[in-house]
């Protein structure tokens, strides 16, 4: 019988076998997303346990990698969507004309807050698209949506950017 | 809303949330894994909290088939 085969009917060694074989690319693209190893680590982990449990849904004749994937994007989503509500607007606003070191510091992290609290859906295809700059067509197989959404999720995620950096004091 | 001020945007997000280098795995997951399969707790379907009900409502209803009952264990 098949790696998949035997893993769809519970078969916890056909499991091992393809949490080994794919754990690195799940981890890297939610890795991608979430910005931070050890929350990636996480959530690795809680795709594959998600895997595991929808294993008997799973149609052994479908990529495998591709499936992995698209859970791996909604985990990283769930926790961008629980980690955007715990982030508090500034109260000081920095002077983005300024060329301390140290207010240049605070600048890019007021640009990392305002990323941050972009709804989760707009900042997954701008941090695949504007940051990692992959194409459109890999985000939208990354992401399960159409390329059409992509480019428009993309526009408004700008189109936020910057009305949020322009709260913030800097013009672009 | 020009180009110019959307380069401008993606300028500064690139300098403040740079791209990852290496994005690769340190450590292998799968001691974790196991872990998290072992600590899953036992699942009761609905249907066997049914049949508990069933039987409590049962000998709520009928109380002289307990003597019975605990006879038969």
């Amino acid at each position: 019988m098949e790696l998949l085969e035997r893993f769809a009917l519970g078969d916890l060694e056909a499991f091992e076998s393809l949490f080994r074989q794919f754990q690195g690319e799940v981890y890297g693209s939610i890795l991608r997303l979430v910005r931070d190893p050890g929350t990636a680590e996480d959530l690795t982990v809680e795709t594959f346990w998600r895997i595991y449990r929808a294993r008997a849904r799973f149609d052994p004749a479908r990529s495998f990698v591709t499936w992995a994937r698209r859970i791996a994007s909604n985990a990283a989503l769930d926790q961008i969507k629980a980690s955007r509500a715990e982030i508090l607007l500034p109260a000081d606003l920095p002077d983005p004309r300024a060329v301390n070191p140290a207010v240049e510091r605070d600048l890019h992290d007021q640009i990392r807050a305002a990323f941050r609290r972009l709804p989760a859906k707009l900042q997954a295809v701008a941090t695949l698209a504007l940051i990692e700059e992959k194409p459109q067509a890999v985000i939208a197989a990354e992401l399960g949506i159409s390329a059409e959404a992509v480019k428009s999720r993309q526009f408004r995620a700008v189109r936020l950017l910057r009305k949020e950096l322009k709260r913030l004091g800097v013009e672009p | 809303m020009t180009e110019r001020d959307d380069e401008k945007v993606l300028s500064l997000l690139r300098a403040a949330v740079p791209p990852l280098k290496d994005p690769g795995l340190k450590r292998d997951l799968w001691p974790a894994m196991l872990r998290k399969l072992d600590e899953q707790p036992i699942r009761v379907s609905w249907l066997d909290w049914a049949l508990v009900a069933f039987v409590a409502a049962w000998l709520f209803v009928f109380p002289e088939v307990i003597p019975a009952v605990l006879y038969q264990l």
